[in-house]
């Protein structure tokens, strides 16, 4: 019989076709194959591409080869670098890589290099099952769970001895029936249902503190532990708030359409149940004010600081966890200031300014006032740097958004079920 | 030592993996597991691994698989040890084990097991489990990447996928239908609607999958909702929630939208709210490239909220929307403040925020744009404040109320202290000055003033030539210029010369009197400059304005030429060419076409048949929409709980007899549609799309015609004895030839349209000729005849190495044994060979591929075609076109890599259909150019043309 020198079509549409996962330091540390193996020679075009973007940020996430497209994401300091051979849409490779991340952490409590090293083969079956042939296969945590069980101590401890494994036996049930994101035969004793509701405000000030731009993004994590099969449904007081939002696949989208209600059978443990966004056009409450003065003198290589932070609208609740954030410019040498209220630090490596405030008093404002000493004889920065905001809030939506009530079907007992309100700031940005 | 030490660890697995313990066995799989995730070859523990494949314990097996998976290819006879307890395993009673045996057998690449695969694969695809049948469909690409010719039966069992009611099974089998058949639009008909209902509850990825792939089946089944004559309500954004009386509204409309396009839009709206950031830009393109133009703004509020997302989800979003507010500015100028910059966004982030801020500028927000610039230009991040100023000059052209101001500003700024944002400054005002020239010549002394303190080339070659361009503006000024340069010309950069010598050329035409000697002088150093284009400008410029008896009728018109009013440059957006790409796709994310592009078509001009998507029994698209959960939903049984869709699935059976002759007369319709008549569309990016393509056509066409393969290679052997006699001449005596070769090259670029990107990757080849050439005729082959043919491929062997493809056949009447490439190569090319082929068998023919590395010479490549008794001496002689690689660039990267922008016509050349003359000129290395492989020097010598 004739062995045939078959031409491999080479093109065929494999939607990922390789994993490397790199370091912050350039260091290769894990690569998995879907098909015939690429050299891990391929990503020399990922290291050029990293050594030009100087920070790790600044990475183009699609990258050119001659025979191949890299696209990448960075997280936790690792960077997930997939080999694209044909068209796709870049975002189905970067959503599944984010996944895949989401995966590890979820696994192994943190997804960095040296949990990854040491349940690499854990990694591994993950992988394997996450893919078939590049396309994506089994995502949902829930169904991961039930194929390879996740490491804890004691199950570690009791398969060295015994040589038992972590791969489930049979078939996840989530995976055939309509609710793939659920496990059945859930057995809880206290059936209880916690909702968060977190809500983050984006905002740009100006330099008299006027809003250039504000909006809230919202998310509503959920954490379900009922048993059985069960159906909620989660309604609001405010609806009409919601200016835009998007769902777990477990949501309904026609009820949401009709009677703006959130009508689900959640998986089992802790999800993201829906975001939301309440746009600038509705005027978004700004908390704090900072009142401040960044000044850098034409001669003598000094600036001044001078930064107060204020309450704004509070809706009469505390503002915690206050942080301020300063970026300096890169002729900032030192900082010598003086808090009224928590510590400061400035790195004069990264020329990042930190002042750690906390809880905000508002008899006795905090005050981070002294100066700045630049490099001598390099001229005057243009540009004030910005400052960050970092804020928290208990006990409140600061778009206003209640939780009207939760109603459970499809199962009998009573559940116990509670709603928490936490507002933080997200992206909060002083200019200067 | 180490290797050593490695061999005994591996000794050591070898031994676990004998031993009869099970946790020992494990534990040495895990141990390869690793190996294999560092990237370690641990083939040769192969006969030992493979033993295990038929273990009881799962995990073992689980691992046993993995290394099956990653290492078969290599050791393909052994591997074939294990196929019997797949087929086993295929029978099994649990599902997953059916499952996974398949998912393995089909991803061990050994061809001698496809017609096993095939056959599994038919069986799987009819099996009870949804879960099997979806891995059957996974299963198909495989077998088709491993063997192409098993398309005509892989499509069968598509086709019996594609009927499937488990929203499992959908979006698999899409993805197979996607990559096996793309074209075969016709078997999607029946399934349409099952798809456009299933979609919701299809899992995400599929999702994606099936919205990319209904977009292009849409394009081609259903007429343009962008008539101009279609008068849509305004305020009928219910138009969704469709009930029948509005549908009958719309009927009495002129533009009557399809019901089963109405149906994909309804159906895809509700995964806008998808917290899969893919699902979402696939339905977003799916409405930007579907949808009437009045319900495109739906789409906006959820590409906002991806903004919201990771950094790389933001990078690809940010670009898309980029390219949709060149086009509609109006959906996204509600949302112009989501685009502000933040000091912490990634560079590439802010540049896209930036360009579409730019984009989004008009009369009425330009004044809060321009605010919100001023703080960008202050940012520490200098190539960031380097766009600013270029986005600036940008809103300067094309708002006309505030040039004024821009320009202002941008004069304020060269008093900056920062090197780049005065350079980028300088560079801004030349094009912007180039606009509305003659009043401003305060500004042009102004720069002439600051030209001693900027460094950065660009912006000293940027007020050098705008010296030499208003010289009469500035006639005190600009020989004072000239007699600096004259000092420092030899320490400065290429480009600052080479407007060096522009600038003396026109002095020299303009004010002879002062600038005559300068100008001679000038032109002496740039004689013996080290760089060729430098020396070729010069002795170009000289033969033009020193008028001597050979230079014959053009150095009269050397004014003429030189002082040519040139039109200003086009500010333009960097995404203005983009949506030729379909958006969402890696190509429209590159600007270049990725492999396996599949181009979205323009909508016909006259529907096909509608009646192709109907199923019968009732039509099921009606109650589609309605269904509503009651609260009492509970009580229905768990299958179909989220599905509203159960009761249309029924009628899939029956129907697919007429198929045949429905999907013929739809493409015919489609062909049809083809035609010229859908040029009066209203929506203009279809229509200059079109245009653009008929453009390349006719050209395609002409070429065609003009180089049919003998006459091609005479005019090119021609043509580069013309070439070869210039540069001969040019050596000896360097008199006019360059401006002979300049004349030469104008009158091709006229002729032709140029496409080549900066970065020079190469892209597929637009034309790959079917036709091939003889290697060995049957006569002197004692039976045995070979062909080849370029395939124009990147050759997989090696970057520097040709791809061919070679047929042999066997036209004697007996079997020809071992056919293989001798080793020994008489020529010096390096030669990556096929594998030998044991046997060929009379009138049996064979394709196989190999490389040769032509040293970019077209020097024949001889080598020994041998079989068991003979041996053959053949050789192949490539045409110069066939070493050169294909390369595209956008107009818009173009057009950023002209310096001054003085010949306007948009050249496009794609180098498969380059002139011989050009392409001869390149390859050649004799002329000083470099070649075309290793740098940019095309690009050169376009920027040599100006003048």
């Amino acid at each position: 019989m004739p062995v045939l020198d078959i031409t491999l079509k080479d093109n065929a549409l494999i939607m990922i076709h390789s994993l490397f996962l790199i370091n912050n330091a350039g260091d290769l540390f894990l690569e998995k194959h879907w098909k015939s193996v690429i050299s891990r020679s391929v990503c020399d075009y990922f290291f050029e591409a990293r050594e030009k973007a100087v920070e790790p940020d600044n990475v183009p996430p699609v990258i050119r080869t001659p025979h191949h497209y890299l696209i990448n994401i960075y997280r936790e300091k690792i960077f997930f670098v997939s080999v694209i051979q044909t068209e796709v849409p870049p975002l189905f490779v970067i959503e599944f890589l984010h996944r895949v991340a989401e995966t590890f952490q979820d696994y192994f409590g943190e997804c960095s290099e040296s949990t990854i090293k040491d349940n690499v083969v854990i990694v591994y079956e993950l992988l394997e099952e996450m893919l078939d042939n590049g396309f994506p296969l089994a995502t949902e945590s829930n169904i991961l769970k039930e194929l390879i069980r996740p490491p804890t101590i004691l199950r570690s401890m009791v398969n060295t001895i015994t040589g038992s494994s972590n791969v489930g036996e049979t078939l996840p049930t989530g995976q055939l029936s309509t609710i793939p994101w659920r496990r059945a035969g859930v057995k809880y004793t206290n059936n209880e249902a916690y909702f968060d509701v977190v809500e983050e405000i984006d905002a740009i000030l100006d330099k008299s503190g006027t809003t250039v731009f504000a909006e809230i993004q919202g998310v509503i994590d959920a954490c379900v532990k009922l048993s059985g099969m069960p159906d909620l449904t989660l309604s609001f007081m405010n609806p009409r708030l919601l200016d835009d939002v998007s769902f777990h696949p477990c949501v309904r989208y026609k009820r949401w359409e009709s009677e703006r209600v959130i009508s689900f059978v959640p998986p089992d443990g802790n999800f993201q149940l829906m975001s939301y966004h309440i746009s600038a056009q509705n005027l978004v409450a700004i908390p704090v004010y900072v009142k401040q003065n960044i000044s850098f003198f034409e001669t003598g290589s000094s600036g001044r600081l001078d930064i107060t932070v204020g309450p704004k609208q509070t809706m009469g609740k505390t503002v915690e966890g206050l942080v301020v954030t300063v970026h300096m410019p890169k002729v900032v040498l030192s900082a010598n200031l003086n808090a009224t209220q928590g510590t400061y630090n400035y790195d004069p490596v990264t020329k990042i300014l930190v002042w750690d405030i906390g809880k905000l008093n508002p008899q006795k404002l905090p005050n981070l006032k002294g100066s700045l000493s630049l490099q001598s004889g390099a001229p005057k920065p243009e540009e004030n740097p910005s400052l960050n905001i970092d804020l928290k809030i208990q006990q409140l939506a600061i778009s206003g958004l209640k939780v009207n009530r939760l109603d459970m079907y499809g199962e009998k007992y009573k559940p116990f079920k509670g709603v928490k309100y936490v507002t933080k700031a997200g992206k909060f940005q002083v200019r200067t | 030592m180490l290797n050593h030490c490695f061999l005994c660890r591996n000794e050591d697995l070898k031994e676990m993996l004998e031993s009869s313990k099970e946790s020992l066995k494990l534990e040495a799989m895990k141990r390869i597991v690793g190996l294999i995730a560092k990237g370690k070859n641990a083939s040769e523990l192969f006969p030992a691994v493979v033993k295990n494949v038929a273990s009881k314990n799962i995990e073992l097996k689980k691992l046993v698989y993995v290394y099956l998976v990653r290492y078969a290819e290599e050791q393909q006879d052994l591997a074939l040890l294990s196929i019997s307890t797949f087929q086993r395993a295929l029978k099994d009673p649990n599902q997953l084990i059916r499952a996974s045996a398949l998912r393995v057998l089909s991803s061990i690449r050994v061809p001698i097991i496809v017609p096993i695969m095939m056959l599994s694969i038919k069986e799987a695809s009819t099996d009870l489990s949804p879960y099997v049948r979806k891995t059957a469909a996974h299963a198909i690409q495989k077998l088709y990447s491993l063997d192409p010719d098993q398309k005509e039966h892989l499509i069968e069992v598509i086709e019996k996928l594609l009927k499937d009611k488990s929203t499992l099974v959908a979006g698999s089998v899409v993805m197979a239908f996607e990559e096996v058949c793309p074209d075969r639009i016709d078997l999607i008909h029946k399934n349409y609607r099952k798809l456009c209902n299933l979609l919701v509850d299809v899992e995400e990825w599929g999702q994606v999958v099936i919205i990319h792939m209904l977009t292009r089946y849409a394009r081609t089944q259903f007429v343009s909702p962008w008539r101009e004559d279609a008068v849509f309500d305004e305020n009928s954004e219910k138009a969704f929630y469709d009930s029948e009386e509005e549908r009958r509204v719309e009927q009495s409309k002129p533009y009557i939208m399809d019901p089963d396009h109405r149906l994909l839009l309804r159906n895809t709206k509700p995964l806008l709210q998808s917290r899969n950031t893919a699902v979402v830009m696939a339905v977003s393109q799916l409405y930007w490239h579907l949808a009437p133009t009045h319900e495109l703004s739906i789409i906006t509020k959820s590409l906002v909220r991806l903004l919201r997302s990771h950094r790389e989800v933001q990078y690809i979003v940010l670009q898309n929307i980029a390219t949709m507010s060149i086009q509609r500015k109006g959906m996204f100028e509600p949302f112009m403040k989501s685009f502000y910059v933040r000091s912490t966004d990634a560079t590439h982030i802010k540049t896209l925020k930036l360009e579409i801020l730019t984009n989004l500028a008009n009369e009425a927000n330009i004044s809060t744009i321009l605010r919100e610039f001023q703080t960008y230009v202050k940012s520490q991040d200098k190539a960031f404040a380097a766009a600013t100023i270029q986005a600036i000059g940008r809103c300067a052209t094309n708002i006309s109320e505030v040039t004024d101001t821009c320009l202002n500003g941008l004069v304020l700024l060269l008093s900056n202290r920062d090197e780049t944002v005065v350079a980028e400054s300088v560079v801004v005002i030349k094009k912007l000055l180039q606009t509305q020239p003659s009043q401003h010549s305060d500004i042009i002394k102004h720069m002439a003033k600051l030209f001693d303190n900027i460094t950065v080339s660009m912006a000293r070659a940027s007020i050098l030539w705008l010296m030499g361009e208003y010289c009469e503006h500035v006639p005190k000024i600009a020989p004072d210029v000239l007699r600096k340069m004259a000092k420092t010309f030899t320490s400065e950069e290429d480009i600052v010369k080479l407007q060096t010598v522009n600038l003396a050329a026109k002095l020299y035409l303009t004010n002879s009197k002062q600038t005559k000697l300068l100008t001679q002088y000038i032109l002496n150093l740039g004689k013996y400059d080290q760089s060729y284009d430098i020396r070729d400008r010069t002795r170009f410029i000289r033969q033009l304005i020193v008028p001597n008896e050979k230079s014959g009728a053009l150095s009269k018109y050397a004014r003429r030429i030189l002082m040519a009013p040139k039109p200003a440059p086009v500010l333009q957006s960097a995404f203005k060419d983009r949506d030729r790409f379909q958006l969402g796709t890696l190509s429209h994310s590159l600007n270049s076409q990725a492999n396996g592009y599949l181009e979205l078509s323009d909508w016909p001009a006259v529907a096909p048949d509608q009646s192709v998507r109907i199923v019968e029994v009732v039509e099921p698209v009606k109650e589609a929409g309605a269904p509503v959960f009651g609260k009492s939903k509970p009580g229905k049984s768990d299958e179909k709980f989220y599905s509203d869709s159960e009761e249309e699935e029924e009628e899939e059976e029956e129907g697919s007899s007429s198929e045949d002759s429905s999907s013929s007369s739809s493409e015919e319709s489609e062909s049809e549609s083809e035609s010229e008549e859908n040029s009066d569309d209203s929506n203009k990016s279809s229509s200059s799309q079109s245009d653009s393509e008929k453009k390349k056509k006719t050209l395609k066409n002409k070429k065609l015609q003009q180089q049919k393969p003998d006459s091609k290679d005479r005019t090119k052997f021609f043509l580069m004895h013309i070439v070869l006699s210039f540069s001969n001449q040019f050596v000896a005596s360097c008199r006019c030839s360059l401006l002979c070769l300049y004349v030469f090259l104008v009158c091709q670029f006229d002729t032709i349209s140029w496409d080549v990107r900066v970065s020079l990757q190469a892209s597929s080849p637009v034309f790959v000729p079917e036709t091939s050439r003889e290697l060995l005729h049957r006569m002197t082959g004692k039976g045995l005849s070979a062909q080849y043919r370029f395939t124009r491929q990147p050759c997989i062997y090696g970057n520097s190495m040709v791809s061919l493809q070679l047929t042999l056949s066997n036209s004697s009447d007996q079997a020809l044994e071992n056919i293989h490439i001798s080793e020994k190569s008489s020529t010096g090319q390096n030669i990556h060979r096929f594998n030998a082929i044991e046997r060929l068998e009379p009138q049996a023919s064979v394709t196989v591929s190999m490389g040769v590395d032509f040293n970019d010479s077209t020097q024949a490549a001889n080598f020994q075609l041998c079989t068991k008794e003979d041996e053959f001496s053949v050789s192949i002689q490539p045409a110069v076109g066939e070493l050169l690689l294909p390369i595209t660039m956008s107009e818009a990267d173009f057009t950023k890599e002209q310096i001054y922008n003085k010949i306007t016509k948009t050249l496009k050349l794609n180098l498969n259909e380059i002139p011989c003359g050009l392409s001869v000129w390149l390859a050649n290395d004799r002329l000083g150019t470099g070649n075309l492989f290793k740098n940019n020097n095309l690009l050169k010598c376009y920027k040599y043309l100006n003048i």
